[in-house]
């Protein structure tokens, strides 16, 4: 830490990299009021050796002192509740799934939807957009019926967009892309 | 504030601001924050690259550059700076620490009460008067906590020693933490 609360720097003038926790995106202090310390810990550990000792060496003195009164056996299943509840979001996240169907228009002409980017934190319009440049035709977001949000590119390009897509978004396991043909069943 | 926001949602426009109202907003966070920014403002918002106001429900608005957040306000209210803001400019603000049993509520989005700031762990070496932009850090912690106005002065919270004496604005981890712009 470059400096304590009681020894304000001189000039203000240089920014101060703050480093966050990669998991819970915290400062790394804080993270033990966050859900999800043990993962955080792990992550610090892994990534910023010297934070780590510094943090949790003389935190757990505190822990220790503080624990036997401070945190009651309530407490901790309430932390355990919200961190299976992240992991369940995560889980869920790995299980959704994305679907490139082709749809027909007219006899020789088709249009293609993507549909569960936004699952994986893609956001939907700059997509809309890398897929409008990549194969230059039209593609919009737009909200099909059941009011969900999926991108409409002009044309068959399924097979590049399925490329596309694993090139792009790493996140996105191949497993999870389903390719799907209108009318016809499945390719 | 940002309890409950999501940036889908509650944003209804955002627009890149004319240079006068840049100008104005600039002015007004300038006369509010004096010494605290004076020497930091170019760095914190270039004179010449684009802001952007981004409006939301509530009459809130974020002003946006680089597609960062730095400040928001409510209403015409004054402008609050952000959480990632304060953390690369610590001194901005007057700060006020809160005690470690405290810390939890806060980043749970409650007001902080005057025992909070008074307690043993706490400190207020600074005099702040009532409806004054302050930062909140911890006892034992080296980041700022939370951003919030005081509801009185210093002087009553140590006086008083009752009730509200920080009204949490923005908090670590509330919606607005996770917000990641994106234009």
């Amino acid at each position: 830490m470059a400096d304590s609360p009681d020894a304000p720097s001189s000039e203000h003038v240089k920014p101060r990299e703050v480093p966050y926790c990669g998991f819970c995106s915290l400062p790394p202090e804080y993270c033990e009021f966050g859900p999800t310390l043990d993962k955080c810990k792990e992550w610090l550990s892994k990534n910023d050796k010297v934070l780590y000792a510094i943090l949790y060496n003389t935190l757990e003195d505190q822990l220790a002192s503080t624990s036997l009164g401070d945190s009651k056996p309530e407490d901790d299943k309430k932390k355990a509740k919200e961190a299976a509840k992240i992991e369940k979001q995560i889980q869920k996240k790995m299980q959704s799934r994305v679907i490139i169907k082709r749809i027909e228009r007219t006899k020789r002409k088709c249009v293609t939807s993507v549909f569960g980017l936004e699952n994986f934190d893609v956001d939907l319009k700059k997509a809309a957009k890398l897929f409008a440049n990549k194969f230059a035709c039209g593609s919009s977001v737009t909200k099909n019926n059941q009011g969900n949000d999926e991108i409409v590119v002009q044309g068959d390009v399924s097979d590049e967009i399925f490329d596309l897509i694993l090139e792009h978004w790493p996140i996105v396991p191949e497993d999870n892309i389903d390719l799907v043909e209108d009318k016809k069943k499945g390719k | 504030m940002f309890k409950k926001f999501n940036i889908k949602e509650d944003v209804t426009g955002h627009t890149q601001v004319k240079s006068s109202v840049q100008r104005a907003i600039r002015a007004k966070i300038l006369e509010q924050y004096k010494d605290g920014i004076e020497g930091i403002i170019d760095d914190v918002m270039p004179k010449k690259s684009p802001l952007i106001l981004m409006k939301c429900h509530e009459h809130i608005s974020l002003i946006v550059m680089n597609n960062e957040v730095l400040f928001f306000n409510h209403f015409d209210g004054p402008y609050y700076p952000t959480l990632k803001l304060l953390h690369k400019y610590p001194n901005m603000l007057p700060r006020l620490q809160v005690d470690r049993g405290a810390i939890k509520f806060v980043m749970a989005g409650a007001n902080i009460m005057c025992p909070g700031l008074t307690s043993k762990g706490a400190r207020m070496d600074v005099s702040v008067p009532a409806d004054a932009v302050v930062a909140i850090t911890a006892e034992g912690k080296n980041e700022i906590l939370a951003v919030g106005t005081t509801k009185m002065s210093t002087e009553d919270i140590k006086r008083i020693n009752k009730n509200i004496g920080v009204e949490t604005v923005h908090y670590l981890n509330d919606c607005l933490w996770k917000t990641v712009v994106d234009l």
